[in-house]
């Protein structure tokens, strides 16, 4: 038995054997071999070259009527690589001279030839580099491919263990085997704690080298409440967890009891509350919990785990299905916030050195106009069955914000030409998720309807804090004094514009925060869809005084420890049951 | 500008000799825009695996196998850039010729930056 402590991102219990995955990007550690192995190895190497030609040439031939010239280029100049001996030779000779796998030669030699490009002047060679990942991926698709199917193909419950889960992954996830998520990197707000939350999932991140402590098959304990997971427990610690998972579970259903009840404060003050969703399936989850409507509906799922790009068909059946069940309640459409750690296939084109500061986001859409305008004429189109909003990620200033609207405005243009409905009055608005949009929210309300507080990406922008680097994941705190600051002013400018402001960042689900954001001035929370019932609980345990009165004292304090520090005391004082 | 000589020998081969093993090189000028990039490596290893002579390219900074479609990219030759080109086997010189044409007379049948800013770039 071996007990492993991480951060707890998403509550509950479970208990299963573990299945352990490789990252998607197929970062591949460096597997030694016995000498005696090193034959299978090299034979693997030729097999994957073998496939990925017949698989390549397959396509070549497939595709010869349908696709441009430039598409035949491409296809040809990965088979001339793919065909290339010396390519196949300098692999070969790896897997023999160190003794590695075939998957661990295959990527560091490809990882090395694009390293070549990335690093040269001209930025039409650089660009090279992208063409060497799509040849690396199709060998190593060949030779761990299986191993990636498997999380789709599960039959069995599961508790799944991973370095780190990319948002490709964890949307194949099947909640009905998934049981459990463990992971050695990231933090809080993670990507993986994000979408574990709102699938309900019990999950635990950062527990560093927890790959290497578990084997396939383990029984694995994940404890989502306290942070621990547990390696081939003995027989009294799966007794133990047992009687805590039905502890839990009473708790969830003393929860659910007040969903019908409104979310108001002791003194009479009314909270709207949200939820935050990535697919369809979950719209219905926000009403059965108690949410009053949408104010987060990423859409970047959509993109992955495909391909090609969706069809405007295929974002208009999602988006019409979840308004669908809304009904009239707001849906809050985000659009493509693509780039940063979520990337299309079709739109990985190249590493960037610094993907948080890059083509990501809004940028990424309005640099790609085509694939903008098939997703907003999508959400046009939803935008009558139902209350449909329109949300800008990652404005960082006016332009950009007029620009987007301008797109948005064609879009309409055109589908008024063409005769098809929409709501040209359709709300439009940004999350507020930089430090500059922060800065000059007052500019940017003369020309939105509402703002959605990002915390998530705010916090990571204004400390310069990566919140998945778990070396530095200490100093990410939204509760900082320069993050606070930022919040204030944003909360302020839109009440003397009259603009409606929410908050959708994870910020708004932990319950030492709710207090001081009610008291920053927020009537409305947008949160992963299980917390609603305790964010409900909260807010109907306190008085707007009471929190104004942390919010001043807050914003009187100059470090985070101090103010974290206090949070959890005055939520304590006031709400001993949640803690 | 083909220089080629007995590669067993060190007299220049004369025009209309026929001989079986011939060592031959020539310096070539990038002329396209977008220089050696994947498509034009391709063109050129596949114009150069047709022969049966050793062909190997070099610039200041390395030299590689003509062959060879990764080691050729790599060079990441760039517009105004020269590459020495030198073959050797019984046909040889055929193959410089070639590949020179490829470089400089067809230009991997892409345009010079003159003619890419008259298109309109």
């Amino acid at each position: 038995m071996e007990i492993k402590k991480g951060i707890a991102v998403s509550p509950g219990i479970s208990i299963a054997k573990c299945l352990v995955l490789d990252a998607e990007d197929y970062r591949i550690p460096r597997r030694s071999i016995q000498p005696s192995q090193r034959m299978t190895e090299t034979q693997r190497v030729r097999n994957a070259f073998k496939d990925a030609i017949e698989e390549l040439a397959h396509l070549q031939e497939e595709k010869k009527e349908i696709e441009g010239r430039k598409i035949r280029d491409i296809y040809a100049v990965h088979l001339s690589y793919l065909r290339d001996k010396s390519l196949r030779k300098k692999i070969t000779d790896f897997v023999h001279d160190e003794s590695v796998t075939a998957e661990f030669a295959v990527s560091k030699t490809l990882r090395d030839i694009s390293g070549h490009f990335a690093k040269l002047k001209d930025p039409y060679m650089r660009e090279r580099a992208a063409d060497i990942y799509d040849i690396e991926h199709r060998l190593l698709r060949r030779l761990v491919g299986d191993k990636r199917e498997d999380i789709q193909r599960l039959d069995v419950e599961a508790v799944v263990v991973a370095r780190e889960l990319s948002p490709t992954q964890t949307a194949g996830f099947n909640k009905e085997y998934v049981k459990g998520i463990a992971t050695g990197a990231g933090g809080r707000t993670s990507h993986t704690a994000i979408v574990a939350r709102s699938l309900g999932i019990p999950a635990v991140v950062a527990l560093e080298d927890i790959t290497d402590s578990v084997t396939a098959g383990d029984t694995v304990i994940v404890d989502g409440n306290r942070g621990i997971v547990v390696i081939n427990p003995d027989d009294a610690t799966i007794q133990q967890y047992l009687e805590y998972a039905v502890e839990f579970a009473e708790l969830s259903h003393r929860l659910d009891a007040i969903k019908e009840k409104p979310a108001v404060t002791r003194d009479g003050v009314r909270i709207v509350l949200w939820g935050n969703i990535e697919f369809p399936d979950e719209a219905q989850l926000v009403l059965e919990k108690g949410g009053e409507g949408i104010g987060l509906y990423r859409t970047e799922f959509l993109y992955l785990n495909r391909d090609t790009e969706p069809t405007e068909k295929e974002h208009y059946d999602a988006y019409s299905r979840t308004v669908e069940v809304l009904k009239d309640r707001p849906v809050t459409i985000r659009t493509a916030d693509l780039g940063g750690d979520k990337y299309t296939q079709s739109k990985r084109y190249m590493r960037e050195p610094n993907p948080f500061l890059g083509l990501r986001s809004i940028r990424f859409c309005l640099q790609n106009l085509t694939m903008f305008k098939t997703q907003l004429r999508a959400i046009l189109r939803a935008s009558v069955l139902g209350k449909v909003k329109v949300m800008f990620p990652l404005i960082t200033n006016l332009q950009e914000l007029m620009q987007a609207k301008m797109v948005l405005g064609d879009v309409m243009e055109d589908l008024h030409e063409e005769g098809i409905k929409c709501n040209s009055d359709v709300e439009i608005g940004i999350m507020v998720e930089t430090p500059s949009a922060a800065l000059t929210a007052s500019m940017l309300a003369r020309d939105v309807d509402f703002f959605s507080i990002g915390t998530n990406d705010l916090t990571q922008y204004t400390l310069a804090v990566d919140r998945g680097n778990e070396l530095v994941s200490t100093l990410y705190s939204s509760v900082d004094p320069a993050v606070l600051r930022l919040i204030r002013t944003v909360i302020q400018d839109a009440h003397k514009a009259q603009v409606e402001v929410s908050i959708c960042g994870e910020m708004a689900s932990e319950p030492e925060s709710v207090m001081l954001l009610l008291g920053l001035g927020v009537r409305i929370l947008s949160i992963a869809p299980p917390l609603i019932p305790e964010v409900k609980q909260i807010i109907r345990s306190v008085t707007i005084e009471e929190c104004n009165k942390v919010a001043r004292k807050v914003l009187s304090m100059n470090s985070e420890r101090q103010i974290s520090g206090f949070l959890r005391d005055a939520a304590r004082k006031i709400l001993p049951e949640a803690f | 500008m083909i220089f080629c000589k007995w590669s067993d020998e060190n007299g220049w081969m004369q025009t209309g000799d026929t001989v079986e093993n011939t060592f031959c090189e020539a310096e070539v000028e990038i002329k396209n825009a977008d220089g050696l990039h994947m498509r034009p490596a391709m063109q050129f290893v596949d114009i150069a695996s047709k022969y049966e002579a050793s062909i190997n390219v070099s610039n200041e900074e390395a030299s590689v196998d003509g062959k060879s479609i990764m080691q050729m990219s790599m060079l990441a030759a760039t517009y105004g850039s020269r590459l020495k080109i030198k073959a050797e086997g019984p046909d040889a010189s055929e193959a410089v010729e070639a590949l020179r044409e490829l470089v400089e007379v067809k230009k991997f049948g892409e345009p010079t930056p003159e003619e890419k800013r008259r298109m309109g770039q």
